[in-house]
């Protein structure tokens, strides 16, 4: 145990990365140490470029020295490298029928956290990029997509995984509720009448340690949004 | 059957998605049935199987539908893991299954939406030169991947096919269809010989014998057929 809390575990990253920030949560959860290393994207670090030369991107966790990059490979890695810690994917049982079950959980969590990543940020960018009908065409997307995530979640408090509360799904998705907020200014709506169940999800995450520690508050998120915004020119 | 249950494959015989399910169940020697979609016309069970995407391939396992390839092969990979002979997908230290994931990701990130665009979406001349050189700059990065990855020897997985390999190997029937179409390789032995040679091995190995296309005027008869499935939908 304490070997691992002081394993040599290193992030680069940028703050109101929600990737970033998956990585950060789960390695609270695990109890697990790591150097935070913020990043300036307008002037990359050298070791950002020769860690991930490919798409020279954060997150990236050095792991004594050896890069893992994009953040659903890094959550796995997490799994897979630190086995004695909190699992985020339920743990596959020793063998027989019940093996096929627990790969099932797992390949239930992957589908849905692959869901997050094809969907979530590209359409929240357009909800603030865009105007009149296809911002409007965004926003429905955007409850669409609450609506799959929510109906997915069902009666459950947590989407769940291995041993604590906190699962695959829920560390994928839990840094875009700081986004909800700047979805409905910007969209038009509110996730609490579209999507109640969701709405309890997301402040039900916000009371545990790891998320509240690691999340940003929304305020700061949509006024990240307007920096952004006129950075690019964008009314 | 281990893991308890009939195998039941959905897809289209040219999807890089479903042929690469398919190269895994050949790997490890585990019967299915292959039923062949109609995607002018899906299948009652493909809509109730995959509501979210409606697309190919579904794994149905004792009934129970696994979606998104890349979830159904590490599934495949769970429940009948590398013992006694049978070989693994991916490879079991925590590093290099993160290293293979990430190449895997690259690959479906950066080649699917290049071969997209030279066989469906390009309009102009113009635009289909742009996919295919995007194609080919992806093929060039994943020349080097192949170097580190395979350290001399014939797959990326290694001695055998691995996730990488089953990955990149599930674009190989359309390639078959686009080099003809386009009047040149998109594995170039000039500019990527290792991946050119990476390629014959592929096609020629057992796993892949039937299920990877290899003739071209049937794959671009195919093309016919999908775009106008796809014109008839957009009416």
């Amino acid at each position: 145990m304490a070997a691992e809390k002081k394993a040599d575990l290193v992030l680069l990253d940028f703050w109101v990365s929600p990737f970033g920030q998956r990585c950060r949560i789960a390695m609270a959860e695990k109890g697990l140490d790591f150097e935070y290393r913020e990043e300036d994207l307008a002037n990359k670090s050298d070791l950002l470029l020769r860690s991930n030369p490919v798409h020279k991107k954060i997150p990236v966790l050095l792991h004594a020295g050896r890069p893992v990059c994009e953040s659903l490979v890094i959550l796995s890695y997490l799994d897979e490298a630190f086995p004695d810690t909190p699992q985020l994917l339920p743990p596959l049982s020793a063998a027989g029928a019940g093996a096929a079950d627990a790969a099932y959980a797992r390949a239930r969590a992957r589908f849905w956290a692959d869901y997050i990543d094809k969907k979530l940020y590209d359409c929240g960018s357009r909800l603030w990029k865009l105007k009149g009908e296809p911002q409007a065409q965004a926003r429905a997307e955007m409850v669409e997509i609450l609506r799959t995530l929510e109906a997915e979640l069902g009666d459950r408090d947590f989407f769940g995984g291995g041993g604590g509360r906190l699962g695959f799904v829920d560390v994928a998705l839990v840094p875009f509720t700081s986004w909800f907020y700047s979805y409905e200014r910007y969209g038009g709506f509110s996730v609490e009448e579209a999507c109640p169940k969701l709405a309890a999800w997301a402040r039900r995450c916000g009371e545990i340690d790891s998320v509240a520690k690691h999340l940003h508050s929304p305020e700061k998120v949509y006024d990240f949004i307007g920096v952004l915004k006129k950075k690019y020119g964008i009314e | 059957m281990a893991g308890g249950g009939e195998l039941k494959l959905l897809g289209v015989w040219t999807s890089p998605y479903v042929i690469r399910v398919r190269v895994v169940l050949n790997l490890k020697s585990l019967p299915y049935e292959y039923v062949e979609e109609n995607l002018g016309d899906k299948s009652a069970l493909l809509l109730g199987s995959n509501p979210v995407h409606k697309s190919v391939p579904v794994l149905l396992h004792g009934g129970r539908p696994v979606n998104e390839s890349q979830v159904i092969v590490q599934y495949i990979d769970e429940v009948w893991p590398g013992v006694d002979g049978r070989p693994s997908v991916l490879p079991s230290d925590p590093y290099e299954r993160a290293v293979a994931r990430f190449w895997a990701a690259y690959v479906d990130d950066k080649v699917g939406p290049a071969w997209l665009g030279i066989v469906f979406r390009s309009k102009t001349e113009e635009e289909r030169a742009e996919a295919v050189a995007q194609a080919v700059a992806a093929l060039e990065t994943l020349e080097e991947a192949f170097k580190e990855c395979s350290k001399g020897k014939p797959f990326f997985g290694g001695d055998g096919i691995g996730f990488v390999d089953v990955v990149l190997g599930g674009y190989l029937g359309w390639f078959t269809g686009i080099d003809k179409l386009i009047g040149r390789r998109l594995i170039d032995p000039a500019r990527t010989p290792a991946l050119a040679a990476w390629e014959e091995r592929f096609r020629a190995a057992e796993a892949a014998k039937g299920v990877v296309p290899d003739d071209a005027d049937k794959v671009l008869e195919f093309r016919q057929t999908l775009l106008a499935w796809s014109a008839s939908k957009a009416k």
